[in-house]
């Protein structure tokens, strides 16, 4: 590995320094009494700027990322990043503004671009999922699922009911049971049927006077649109259930469907996904969310307005809120990015975005059903579940095995073990941005591997070999539990 | 634009080898009558377009006042070798990295971060990152509250006030009840008044370092309070500070947070940011948030990859200790890249130059007829001026001079309308602090 930056620190060696003060700046005195004060300098390394530089080029190195690898990663849409939504993001007239600005008495008009830039994201948003209002304020996609969570508790509790219970089916990603707990409700799992969609029967069954809300991925973790949505959303709404939907899959959906046609009430965005903002290592994204003119009323404070005269406002003056969910207006830098994406896309571009996502999907699904098991082998939406099942059986090579294997031929292997309710899982989400000839060159790989697991099951073993790292150790790293670099380097 | 790279032939060959006719075919699971003619979002433009669109928004803000604002969020220099390395596409254009293989410059990065923020704290263990410092802080409640088994928290109002409403929001359906101990604008918390609020139903004391008025104090005596107690004593502090500032670890804090956005993040209008979360040793099993630990692969080679993820949410569902799930990957990476280029000596140097200017400020304004400083106690970066006349108003005034000259207290503390706060940091000069305190004195 490369040596940690610590290890490369040399007493007195300096990089950046300080403006320097003035004489009369010098002699102020701090007046900091010496308990207030450190006893020592912080812990950081003392480095050139240059160690700086190739350090972290070195550790870059070590990534595999879309600029450098085909990266498949199912319900993770890693899409290619324009570049020019980059140079946005930085704009000295963004960057270097203070979200305290608009807060000032007179501080309206000090802002009036980046308040156009939020209201503009909002209402193309609304346009996009069908909604009527949205927050830009949840900072990722499970910020917006307990965003979500936390309205569908204030609107009942509005009505006077008190409702305890959520409805998840078991195919959803971990996070939205998490999200509903945390929002203080009690977690109830719903089942898949044998075609990939709710049980309506077992959801029926569960379905009651209890039930705040019902939390629903369209399409779902198996790649597949939920067909019976028109009876769920009857249902739920029949019975004063409200219904949410998790939006990590919503590349698959633009320009085709929207949530709020299909009858949901409350809807979260992954902009780091669908709208093409770079996912950052893990973070940082926007999760969005959108409600029904029922649930406006509900949502965080404060909301972005435009007035007749064409200004823009925060409104802070909401009754009814959930109050603070973030300390301002969202990751603004963030939803910039989106913004200026779904600019240049336009309406038929984000169609067209999502119809070569699918087109994308749906090729790998044939050209690779053959050599693995598709648990529900019919036209797919943006991303194919596959399952190593058989390998599995035959020659007990595992779905983690392929996806090594995969690293060693220069792919970020799919999402492996999700979801749950599929063995050896192998999900893979090509995106539109990727063409027929990586798509082809993936799939002879794959195919490759399958015979392989056959032939050489034993080879899988040592894999991956033409990385820097091969399989690690992670039972030492949970037991050891060393997770900060030791005093001395 | 389009990102799509497909021709026609293209398109006409995987059709056919999927068996279907035309695009609309894949979308046949869709109900007739749910599906979407087209989406009003206007046509495709160019870059340029794009570009010039936005350009000027960003034009339509005034971001080039000169500013006293702080608030928990300050203008600081950020190195240019931040913004070059954090561009780099192997960095910003991963994921969360789930196969370590791959993963090893994100793995070790978040590993160099989580040991920096740790020895910028004192404390023993820090996760790879949170939202903000107001969600961390709102985590770090909830931690508390499952840790202990106690549903009582009790808050200094000294604690950022928006802090304080984000954790009214988060624990509104929790059956959490929160106690604010009084506003001490001009002090310290009240000890005593401390003491009483702690009770066999506590589960945490919040307090700020410095406080939201500037204050800088020791939370020491606090803390063994807090801890013969069974309490939790949750620090939100100010990275900067520690260049100079005694750490909260040594202070026996069990859970330090904080907004990591002065270390290399630029304000943004409120984000991205960087919440930071460090605990004791004996809690990092009941830390949210995704963690990296050191390991080694099958050669023997020593690497990194993200640990007791039994912990997390994709495993354990509806127990998890927190939902957290994709944080704040890159702004975490900002704020190595940061603290590398700054050194043990540059941090210092910087907390130092902060502290300066603000005392010459507050030596200099504090000639102006009419207005004095509210801090008795020691202050760092920022600090509470009182003026003779309602602080808005004065706000105004010098908004049209070119300054942004802090934040006006009303608005969050009613009682304290004439009060402004104002941070200074080393990108202040004294030219600018001189031309400020004769402009207020001409606006008073």
């Amino acid at each position: 590995m490369t040596p940690l930056i610590f290890d490369k620190s040399v007493p007195g060696r300096r990089a950046v320094t300080i403006p320097r003060l003035s004489p009369a700046e010098l002699e102020a005195p701090l007046n900091l009494p010496e308990g207030l004060l450190a006893e020592v300098l912080p812990g950081l390394p003392e480095v050139s700027e240059l160690d700086v530089i190739r350090h972290f080029t070195a550790l870059s190195q070590q990534n595999f990322s879309v600029d450098t690898n085909f990266y498949p990663l199912g319900s993770c849409t890693m899409k290619y990043n324009p570049r020019v939504c980059e140079k946005i993001a930085a704009l000295d007239g963004f960057a270097g503004l203070h979200p305290l600005l608009p807060q000032l008495c007179c501080g309206g008009t000090l802002t009036q671009g980046a308040l156009e830039a939020l209201w503009q994201t909002e209402r193309l948003l609304c346009e996009l999922t069908g909604m009527s209002a949205f927050t830009l304020q949840p900072m990722a996609g499970a910020h917006g699922e307990l965003t979500g969570m936390l309205l569908i508790a204030a609107y009942h509790r509005a009505n006077g009911e008190k409702r305890e219970k959520v409805l998840i089916p078991d195919s959803a990603h971990g996070t939205n049971p998490a999200s509903a707990s945390i929002a203080g409700f009690k977690v109830v799992s719903v089942a898949t049927d044998a075609d990939g969609n709710v049980d309506i029967a077992d959801f029926k069954s569960k379905l009651d006077r209890d039930t705040a809300a019902v939390m629903l991925t369209c399409p779902n973790t198996l790649g597949i649109f939920e067909r019976s949505i028109r009876e769920i959303a009857g249902l739920a709404h029949d019975n004063g259930t409200l219904l949410y939907y998790d939006g990590a899959n919503m590349n698959a959906l633009m320009g085709r469907a929207r949530p709020g046609d299909l009858g949901f009430d409350v809807v979260h965005l992954n902009v780091h996904k669908t709208l093409s903002t770079p996912h950052g290592g893990g973070g940082p994204g926007a999760g969005p969310v959108g409600v029904t003119s029922a649930l406006a009323p509900f949502l965080p404070i404060s909301t972005v307005e435009k007035h007749d005269d064409g200004t823009y406002a925060l409104n802070y003056d909401r009754p009814q809120s959930i109050g603070y969910i973030a300390p301002f207006y969202g990751n603004f830098a963030v939803l910039a990015r989106a913004l200026a994406y779904m600019l240049l896309l336009g309406g038929d571009g984000l169609r067209q975005a999502t119809d070569h996502a699918v087109l994308n999907a749906n090729y790998l699904r044939v050209k690779l059903q053959d050599d693995y098991d598709i648990p529900y082998n019919r036209v797919c939406m943006h991303e194919v579940l596959l399952s190593a099942d058989r390998q599995m059986k035959r020659s007990g090579v595992r779905a983690l095995d392929i996806a090594k294997a995969l690293i060693d031929a220069g792919h970020h292997p799919p999402t492996v073990y999700f979801p749950m309710i599929v063995h050896e899982a192998l999900m893979i989400e090509p995106t539109e941005t990727e063409s027929k000839e990586t798509l082809d060159a993936f799939a002879a790989d794959m195919i490759r591997i399958a015979r392989l697991a056959q032939s050489d099951p034993e080879a899988f073993k040592s894999m991956p070999e033409n990385t820097a790292f091969s399989r690690l150790d992670e039972t030492l790293a949970a037991r050891a539990m060393k997770l900060t670099a030791s005093q001395e380097s | 634009m389009t990102f799509v790279p497909h021709t026609d032939k293209d398109r006409a060959e995987m059709l056919a080898a999927i068996g279907v006719g035309s695009m609309d075919d894949l979308f046949a699971d869709i109900p007739e009558g749910l599906r979407v003619k087209a989406l009003n979002m206007g046509e495709g433009l160019s870059e340029q377009e794009v570009y010039d669109r936005l350009h000027e928004m960003s034009h339509r803000n005034a971001h080039s006042l000169i500013s006293f604002l702080g608030g928990g969020f300050y203008d600081h220099i950020i190195p240019a070798a931040v913004d070059s390395l954090t561009s780099r596409g192997e960095f910003f254009t991963a994921y969360t990295p789930y196969q370590p293989e791959v993963s090893q410059g994100t793995l070790q990065a978040i590993f160099e971060y989580q040991s920096m923020i740790c020895r910028l704290t004192g404390m023993d263990a820090a996760n790879a990152s949170m939202y903000d410092g107001g969600t961390a802080l709102a985590e770090a409640v909830m931690m508390a509250v499952n840790v202990t088994g106690r549903d009582k928290v009790v808050m200094s109002a000294g604690v950022n006030p928006v802090y304080r409403l984000m954790i009214r929001s988060y624990t509104n359906n929790l059956g959490i009840r929160l106690m604010e101990l009084p506003a001490s604008p001009d002090g310290v918390i009240d000890r005593a008044a401390a003491a009483a609020a702690l009770d066999g139903d506590t589960a945490a004391l919040i307090v700020q370092n410095p406080d939201y008025f500037g204050t800088a104090d020791d939370f020491t005596d606090l803390a063994q309070k807090t801890s013969g107690a069974g309490v939790l004593l949750i620090a939100s502090v100010y990275p900067v500070s520690l260049g100079l500032l005694k750490r909260p670890g040594d202070m026996g804090a069990d859970i330090v947070t904080g907004e990591g956005q002065s270390l290399g993040l630029p304000l943004s209008f409120g984000g991205p940011y960087l919440g930071f979360f460090a605990v004791r040793q004996a809690l990092v099993r009941k830390m949210p948030g995704r963690i990296v630990g050191d390991t080694v692969d099958r050669r023997g080679k020593r690497c990194f990859v993200l640990t007791l993820q039994a912990r997390e949410q994709h495993i354990r569902r509806e127990k998890a200790t927190s939902n957290i799930c994709t944080n704040e990957a890159l702004c975490a990476l900002r704020a190595t890249v940061f603290l590398s280029l700054l050194g043990r000596q540059g941090l210092r140097e910087m907390a130092e130059s902060c502290a300066r200017k603000a005392a010459y400020a507050k030596r200099r304004l504090a000639q102006i007829k009419g207005l004095r400083v509210r801090n008795r106690a020691p202050t760092f970066n920022e600090f509470t001026i009182e003026l003779p006349v309602e602080a808005g108003g004065v706000v105004c005034k010098l908004i049209d001079r070119g300054f942004a000259a802090g934040f006006p207290l009303g608005r969050y503390y009613p009682e304290l309308g004439n009060c402004l706060l104002m941070a200074l940091t080393e990108k202040r000069s004294k030219a600018e602090i001189d031309s400020f305190a004769t402009a207020l004195e001409v606006a008073l």
